[in-house]
């Protein structure tokens, strides 16, 4: 490490910030690049699923509130790209390389939705995940990334809240809604556990390290499981995890998941990510006119 | 050709401006399309700045070279000083109680 990086290190480990014109470290700069391309990725790819429920939302007051929440997610891609725009990666780059499959999105937008209840889990218990790690972001050492998650996770609150009612509806309704959602909880619950990753040690995380996250994977996943499996149960809904209990240290204790398939999930192998890179491939490919046109407008 | 408008939003009437983000436009009328998309359009402002980013001239650098502590409020440890003053109030009021009336 030269001095200026060790200089930079130090720097971070005091809590210093970074701004977009600050010299910073090759690695530091492609790890944010990275990191935060991944999130826009995510943010892009989480609508889709919930898109295809726009047309079969139960009423009215659901469809408008959807469609909203679609709006809201599409606009966080919009700032968080804006953020990798300005660290040297132009969008129509991470997008070429989103639909060319060189780079990633979260795992659990990799799975396709079956019903109603489906869309309540994402919006509830996916959306509660999401922002654990989000929270977190908050803190992130790159300040430009921090201060645009303070809106996301603003508007996240709305989600979360959203999906609850959407549960809520569904489990103080007739025995078949109730069903609707332990199955659609059966579905999510490995996805779920996931969703923040391998329990890779924070000291060993060179995230964290570089102040990019602030906790460690395990933290994330047992702050998750402390705040939501309280409010899974209370509704009467079972996990599907017989392991599942909370130690008298606070610590949860849950049956290992299966890494092995949360590697080939995020590298392209789930169950419907080649359906939803299909879908962004022939939007980008069909709307290419649109951005030509408007550009063309206003040159 | 794009350029980046910083955005600077106000959340109430009469609060300052703060910076928010920016946005990547061909030009002005686009990035109020996008500003108002991104940070207006759920009431959370009452007002948008759009500044081309290389209109930004920053200034960074404050050097304090001499230290200037007595303009500032930990410049002051009155503590000490306070104690003492205290001390001496009360010792000349226990005075003033012991020999009152003699000097009037």
């Amino acid at each position: 490490m030269d001095a200026r990086t060790e200089e930079f290190v130090t720097h971070l480990q005091a809590g210093g910030l970074v701004e977009v014109h600050d010299w910073m470290p090759d690695e530091y700069r492609s790890r944010l690049i990275k990191f935060i391309e991944m999130h826009g990725n995510s943010e892009l790819m989480g609508v889709l699923p919930e898109r295809d429920w726009i047309l079969r939302a139960p009423t009215l007051q659901r469809k408008l509130a959807l469609t909203a929440k679609i709006q809201d997610e599409v606009g966080h891609a919009q700032l968080i790209y804006r953020v990798v725009e300005d660290l040297g990666k132009p969008r129509s780059a991470c997008l070429d390389d989103l639909i060319a499959g060189r780079s990633k999105f979260h795992n659990v937008f990799h799975y396709p939705t079956h019903t109603w209840g489906d869309v309540g889990v994402i919006a509830w218990l996916v959306d509660a995940a999401a922002i654990v790690s989000q929270k977190a972001l908050l803190k992130c050492s790159y300040a430009p990334y921090a201060r645009i998650m303070k809106k996301i996770c603003w508007e996240e609150s709305f989600h979360i809240l959203h999906g609850r009612d959407v549960i809520l509806a569904l489990v103080t309704g007739t025995p078949e809604q109730f069903d609707l959602v332990q199955e659609a909880l059966l579905r999510w619950w490995e996805p779920l556990m996931h969703f923040h990753g391998t329990p890779l040690a924070a000291d060993d995380d060179p995230m964290v390290f570089w102040r990019i996250k602030s906790q460690g994977n395990e933290t994330a996943r047992q702050e998750f499981l402390d705040g939501y499996v309280p409010q899974i149960r209370e509704l009467g809904l079972e996990v599907p995890d017989p392991k599942l209990r909370k130690r008298d240290d606070g610590v949860w204790e849950y049956t290992e998941p299966d890494w092995e398939k949360l590697k080939a999930v995020v590298s392209g192998h789930g169950p419907a990510s080649e359906e939803r890179l299909g879908f962004r491939r022939a939007t980008r490919k069909g709307l290419a006119w649109v951005a030509q046109a408007m550009l063309a407008e206003a040159a | 050709m794009s350029h980046v408008f910083e955005v600077f939003r106000q959340e109430r009437k009469g609060q300052p401006f703060q910076h928010a983000g920016s946005v990547l436009a061909p030009d002005l009328q686009f990035a109020e399309i996008y500003a108002r998309e991104q940070y207006g359009r759920r009431q959370e402002s009452t007002s948008l700045w759009l500044v081309p980013r290389d209109a930004v001239h920053e200034i960074a650098e404050f050097p304090d070279e001499f230290d200037l502590k007595y303009r500032r409020v930990d410049g002051y440890s009155i503590k000490a000083r306070l104690r003492a003053a205290r001390e001496r109030a009360g010792a000349s009021a226990d005075a003033e109680a012991l020999h009152g009336g003699d000097t009037a």
